[in-house]
């Protein structure tokens, strides 16, 4: 199953990556592919690692399958093996939302989600917005309301405006200052984003 | 030859207008591509271990575990036994691996000794600095003794903010890889057209041999000039794997603890006044890290030419990171301790600050109209004269609110720029330089420009830029690149018009000084029913393209420098909780000739945002005992969000006689006096000066305690 590439410990102390990786072991969700099920405290795990398992993704309507170490990030998965660099990472740690995209419906920091236990969900990446070579409303409310600068983190605040704009699809000022407050901007466009986000509302 | 001016104000078409900016569907769909996003074929990525003390020697390292790991192509000692390492996050050894995990694994099996030596990471208090100290000569101007003695009133205070991190999204790093001894270069960085000298100069290999490119960058905010120990380490390291591309991009903790750190600056200073208002003397010992190079030095007093003055100032070398050109080096800490003392000043004087600075505002020198019309406008945007009152808000409850203000310079020149231009037969027209877009909007103008100059449509200009190939234009920095590009490429479009006109006139039984370019043709400026299409006048040019260059600096005055802006805020203070909740701000703008106000407003908001950041929430945290940053990740290292900004109005001063300036960089300008502002707005809401940024609950309530 695995290639036994590097099994040795990885060291002391538990990164928050280890934690992350123990945490999705523990998990007794079904998982589909690549695991062994072992039997804890009575309770069927399901356990990968420690070397590469096979995975299989579903990203923006396309069934992907890599092999992954199970310590591997679904951020890390889209950008590395799948080539959609839209979401980015930046401080990898579950606070700046660069990485946002929408897992089953939610808006998720992809930094913060094992590959593994992003199986059988459904996966929207910022590649899937544009239809063609059409913008969506709130992709062109960006546009029109220069909601970016450097644009690095311009695509995870179009992911986490959808699925604000999804919860609520005609907010006030002051739900917009909130509601996007998941996401972090170092150019400071934050002004163009909450008129971005009004524009959308209305189309 | 051309006459080099800008278009008159009646006759643009695009320059002025609020078009959204060129790579906006790319930015929005994940289509543009960062140096991050960046994947060659073959490609290795790699990791560098750093070194978790402040001050060390290497006494051993022993890596043959990482050598060994499978996947594990290159260890590279970075840095040998025996050195002396001055910070923690200093480079040590780095690797590259077929991925990442396994390159973390081989970092993680290094082992490296080192004897610790003793370290300094405090910078606040002077008196802990010992012999690391670093004074500047005393700087007299007329008789600040006497003037002392003749003032009516005097204020005493101390100001500071400490050193906060550039905290790029984008962190920095490179691709490098190596095609015999060609070396290909992709890395995030403000200056495409320097970086394969610095390079070169470092590997020792010719500069020609070197090739740099990148597209998008993701933010630098002056900490990404140069290619730095990571970038050249990543040639090298590549070159050890037989020339495979290695990736070395900074982990967010490295990026913070050793790629941004703009200096400190705290001071002590007693500034006096007649019982008028008139400011008469100034004394200030300054002092501040950047680090083991040392730091900056506050331009004091700021704007203001106070008459009489006494100015020192220390650099303490401690052990941390090295100071880094942030947005406006060494201005807003200026301003910060400037305009506090001067709003202490006016509080003695039981004055309202907007009168005091208005009563010397010559002191601002040869800008003092304009400072004079920016604060009344600002004034009547943020309604200063309802809402302001003397300092400590007596209103009830726990909830105070105040106003405060300040102001700024800076010079914005624009840099040298080349740029080439080429109309070919068919119509296209082709523009490269070797600039690079940090968010400005660099592409943008550079396609207003050219489209408003040769009359045609934005969508014709094939603009490339981002590649060292393409003639050398200046790092972005110093608000210098829409000066730079906007005028060499102004240049190069009437250049390669002017060689246009000469071709064509014949067919249009015209002398090439009566033609000109208009919504893409070419016409007899008294008849324009005699006229060419585009595309058929291009035909003229007999299957052979024209190629200009144009530059920056160059004939005509399509450039000029120096802006001043103001800007006010209004903050709440809670005083049982000492949060402060910024209400608004208003930003009063000069920039010259403004070519798109949509991405100038957004300079201004942007800066005013990162302002509102220093001002109340990040600060690079050193732990005095381990030497090492305790806030390296954005949890801890807080910047500004949506939620924390309340309201920003900004307004661009953008009068004839701005405007006939012509274009001034407008990048640094808003950052400079938001922390000011905002300081003394809390001063004014809860009647006691924080002395020191950022404005956090514990400083606040310290000060309410005091």
């Amino acid at each position: 199953m695995s290639k036994d590439n590097h099994s040795k410990d990885q060291g002391s102390g538990l990164s928050r990556r280890e934690f992350l990786k123990i945490s999705g072991l523990s998990l007794s969700v079904p998982l589909l592919t690549g695991g062994r099920t072992l039997k804890i405290s009575g309770e069927n795990v399901t356990v990968y690692g420690p070397g590469k398992s096979p995975v299989a993704l579903s990203v923006n309507g396309k069934t992907y399958k890599v092999e992954l170490e199970p310590r591997v990030t679904l951020l890390d998965t889209l950008r590395q093996e799948l080539d959609l660099t839209g979401a980015k990472r930046v401080c990898d740690g579950g606070t700046c939302g660069a990485c946002t995209v929408i897992i089953d419906g939610k808006p998720v920091y992809s930094c913060s989600i094992l590959a593994i236990d992003a199986q059988g969900k459904e996966i929207t990446t910022v590649e899937a917005m544009m239809e063609g070579d059409r913008l969506h409303p709130i992709q062109q409310a960006f546009i029109d309301n220069d909601a970016q600068q450097c644009g690095f983190c311009t695509p995870g605040f179009v992911m986490a405006a959808q699925a604000f704009l999804r919860e609520k699809p005609h907010p006030t000022p002051e739900e917009v200052k909130t509601g996007l407050g998941g996401n972090l901007c170092r150019c400071g466009t934050y002004m163009g984003i909450r008129a971005a986000i009004m524009q959308a509302s209305k189309g | 030859m051309p006459d080099y001016r800008w278009p008159e104000r009646e006759k643009r078409r695009l320059i002025g207008k609020r078009i959204s900016r060129v790579d906006g569907p790319a930015k929005v769909s994940g289509k543009a591509k960062y140096t991050y996003d960046v994947k060659r074929p073959g490609m290795l990525y790699g990791k560098i271990l750093r070194c978790p003390y402040a001050h060390a020697k290497i006494l051993s390292i022993d890596a043959s575990k990482a050598e060994r790991m499978p996947g594990v192509k290159a260890v590279k000692v970075i840095q040998d036994p025996g050195t002396e390492i001055f910070w923690a996050g200093d480079e040590i050894v780095g690797v590259a691996a077929v991925d990442e995990t396994t390159a973390d694994d081989a970092i993680r099996s290094i082992e490296v000794q080192y004897e610790v030596l003793p370290h300094l990471v405090v910078d606040s208090d002077p008196s802990l600095a010992g012999d690391r100290l670093r004074p500047s000569a005393e700087e007299v101007k007329g008789n600040p003794e006497r003037a002392f003695e003749e003032s009516d009133v005097t204020a005493e205070g101390i100001y500071g903010t400490p050193v906060i991190t550039h905290c790029c999204m984008e962190s920095h790093g490179s691709i490098s890889e190596w095609n015999e001894d060609k070396l290909l270069v992709h890395i995030s960085t403000q200056a495409v057209s320097s970086i394969s000298d610095a390079m070169a100069e470092a590997l020792k290999i010719p500069a020609g041999n070197v090739r740099t490119k990148m597209d998008h960058m993701g933010g630098g905010f002056g900490s990404k000039f140069g290619p730095d120990r990571w970038g050249i380490e990543t040639a090298r390291i590549s070159r050890l794997a037989g020339g495979k591309p290695v990736k070395i991009m900074l982990e967010r903790d490295a990026e913070l603890t050793v790629a941004g750190a703009r200096p400190s600056a705290y001071a002590r200073v007693k500034v006096s006044a007649r019982k008028d208002g008139t400011i008469l003397a100034w004394d200030s010992e300054s002092w501040g890290t950047g680090g083991i190079g040392g730091g900056g030095r506050p331009p004091l007093p700021y704007v203001f030419d106070i008459p009489h003055q006494r100015i020192r100032h220390m650099s303490i070398i401690n052990n941390i990171g090295s100071a880094r050109a942030w947005r406006a080096p060494n201005h807003p800490q200026a301003c910060l301790i400037t305009m506090g003392a001067l709003e202490d000043l006016a509080n003695k004087l039981e004055m309202d600050p907007l009168d005091l600075v208005l009563k010397n505002i010559e002191l601002t020198g040869r800008r003092s109209t304009v400072y004079e019309e920016e604060f009344l406008k600002a004034a009547e945007l943020m309604g200063w004269k309802e809402k302001w009152h003397p300092r400590g808000d007596k209103t009830k409850g726990p909830v105070k609110r105040g106003l405060g203000l300040a102001l700024h310079t800076w010079g914005g020149r624009g840099h040298g720029s080349n740029c080439d231009l080429t109309i070919h037969p068919d119509g296209t027209t082709d523009i490269k330089l070797g600039t690079q877009d940090l968010g400005t909007g660099t592409r943008t103008v550079i396609t207003i420009t050219a489209a408003e100059t040769l009359g045609l449509p934005m969508s014709s200009i094939n603009l490339m830029i981002g590649d060292s190939l393409f003639p050398v234009s200046g790092a972005s920095g110093g608000s210098t690149t829409v000066g730079g590009v906007s005028s060499s490429t102004r240049r190069a479009a009437l250049d390669a018009l002017s060689q246009l006109f000469e071709k064509v006139a014949p067919a249009l039984n015209a002398k090439p000084g009566d033609l000109e370019a208009v919504k893409g043709k070419i016409q007899v400026r008294k008849d324009p029913s005699r006229s060419l299409t585009w595309v058929e006048a291009c035909k003229s040019l007999g299957g052979t393209p024209i190629t200009v260059r144009g530059q920056n600096p160059g004939p005509g005055r399509l450039a000029s420098s120096g802006v001043g802006g103001v800007q006010m805020a209004d903050v709440s203070v809670d005083i049982e909780t000492g949060v402060v909740k910024m209400n608004r701000m208003v930003a009063v703008q000069d920039c010259g000739l403004i070519i798109n106000p949509k991405l100038a407003e957004s300079q201004c908001y942007g800066g005013m945002i990162m302002g509102i950041g220093y001002a109340l929430y990040e600060e690079k945290i050193m732990d005095p005992a381990s030497g090492r940053m305790l806030n390296p990740n954005m949890e801890f290292y807080k910047l500004a969000g949506n939620g924390d900004i309340g309201e920003l109005v900004v307004h661009m001063m953008n009068s004839d006689e701005h405007d006939g300036r012509g274009v001034i960089g407008l990048g640094e300008p808003p950052v400079i006096s938001p922390g000011a502002a905002i300081s003394n707005a809390v001063a004014n809401a809860i009647g006691v000066r924080v002395p020191f940024l950022p404005l956090t609950p514990n400083r606040v309530l310290e000060a309410l305690a005091s």
